[in-house]
């Protein structure tokens, strides 16, 4: 449900000078616009998702679509039903995702351990401590740690981080593979 | 505010320059159905043997085919232009489908009717190799050119897209092969017909699940 604050038509025929004023190049527009429509994109991806962190999520994914397609926008047309579809759409695409994520994950190897072994267990808490890896993390190459950021923290897809971070997916495939290595190493060094 | 979706809007905004706005669908679809027009009347003059086909229009099942065939490809090629863009109703997929009845309707008609004079010759092979070929020989220009346009508008839901569009290019490729197909359809044929439409939009569905990569 968009928010009831102010009347629909109203928000929706500024809304769309703005973005008739955004396609044109005018960035003040633009940025006006993209911060007045956040409360309406969350409404709408809160009718498919429920935790705040996948919402803005979401709703970030909506925000570099519309970026891609603002292109696509008739002016003559309200932009409200505009971006409702492409909100949807892409919540409809995390949910894909998510879905695909989690039949492919398996169970973390060291998990065992948790059971079988008391000091084994120290030894995980330690490697999973939040603390440790975020500061493991913020130590890594500026590359590596974008890449870990995009594609593991905010579980964004190769082409999604992509298109956030400039480079190409070899490059993120490629720092990703690297960091998780040099997190392991660090990680496991910690431990001996 | 979210900070991360803070400093997300500050970089879409200092890279937003001025960009062209997408013509609307109709021109679009216009624009290159005249395109094709063109290129398929050259084709017909150049290499068909008009005697011959006009001859056969003589006949109402070879008419209501023509109708079948070209009707879908223009609804289908309509309908992906409109369903590229992100605020257009999905409905739009069902325009080709009435045409597309009609098409396979009028073939089967007409395979039925050659089934009962020629008897189980009616189940001969023929020329439906050839047929086949045709249908996905010129399906496939017809199809990276409208694809090529298609993707102008980066669809957020691009295999509908495409797969409309695949139909919209078998189609058409399906009407230009009446004027090089000069004999009745057998059921072989229509089965090759349509086996050749089926690849066309497997192969263009497959294509539109590749684009967000």
């Amino acid at each position: 449900m968009p928010p009831a604050a102010t009347d629909p038509h109203s928000d929706d025929q500024g809304w769309s000078r703005k973005m008739a004023a955004a396609q044109d190049g005018d960035r003040a527009a633009y940025d006006q616009l993209l911060r007045e429509i956040l409360p309406f994109l969350r409404a709408v991806v809160a009718g498919q998702h429920r935790r705040p962190d996948r919402i803005e999520d979401v709703v970030q994914d909506v925000l570099l679509t519309i970026h891609r397609v603002r292109h696509t926008y008739d002016p003559g047309r309200p932009l409200r039903p505009w971006l409702a579809a492409i909100a949807r759409r892409r919540s409809i695409d995390a949910l894909r995702r998510r879905g695909r994520t989690e039949a492919l994950e398996v169970a973390d190897d060291l998990a065992y351990e948790t059971f079988a072994d008391p000091a084994a267990n120290r030894e995980l808490e330690a490697a999973q401590n939040t603390a440790g890896l975020s500061g493991a993390i913020a130590g890594l190459p500026p590359s590596q740690r974008e890449a870990v950021e995009l594609l593991k923290i905010k579980e964004m897809s190769l082409a999604e981080a992509s298109r956030a971070s400039g480079k190409s997916t070899t490059a993120l495939k490629v720092n990703v593979h690297r960091a998780i290595k040099a997190l392991r190493a660090q990680l496991t060094g910690e431990r001996k | 505010m979210n900070e991360a979706t803070d400093r997300l809007i500050g970089r879409l905004v200092a890279e937003a320059a001025p960009v062209r706005r997408l013509r609307p669908p109709m021109v679009g679809a216009a624009l290159w159905l005249l395109s094709v027009a063109v290129v398929g009347a050259v084709l017909i003059f150049a290499f068909s043997d008009l005697a011959v086909f006009e001859r056969r229009a003589a006949d109402p099942k070879l008419v209501l085919e023509l109708i079948g065939t070209l009707a879908t490809g223009i609804a289908a090629v309509i309908a992906a232009f409109y369903l590229s863009l992100p605020d257009r109703s999905g409905a739009w997929a069902v325009l080709p489908l009435p045409p597309l009845a009609l098409w396979i309707a009028s073939s089967g008609y007409s395979c039925y009717r050659h089934w009962i004079t020629f008897g189980p010759d009616g189940w001969e092979l023929g020329e439906s190799g050839d047929c086949f070929r045709f249908i996905v020989a010129v399906s496939v220009p017809l199809g990276i050119a409208l694809f090529l346009l298609l993707r102008q508008a980066r669809p957020i839901a691009p295999v509908r897209v495409t797969a409309v569009g695949g139909l919209g290019v078998a189609g058409l490729a399906a009407f230009l092969l009446q004027f090089f197909h000069p004999f009745d359809v057998t059921f072989i044929d229509l089965g090759s017909h349509l086996a050749a439409v089926g690849l066309v939009v497997a192969v263009s569905s497959f294509a539109g699940g590749r684009w967000r990569a």
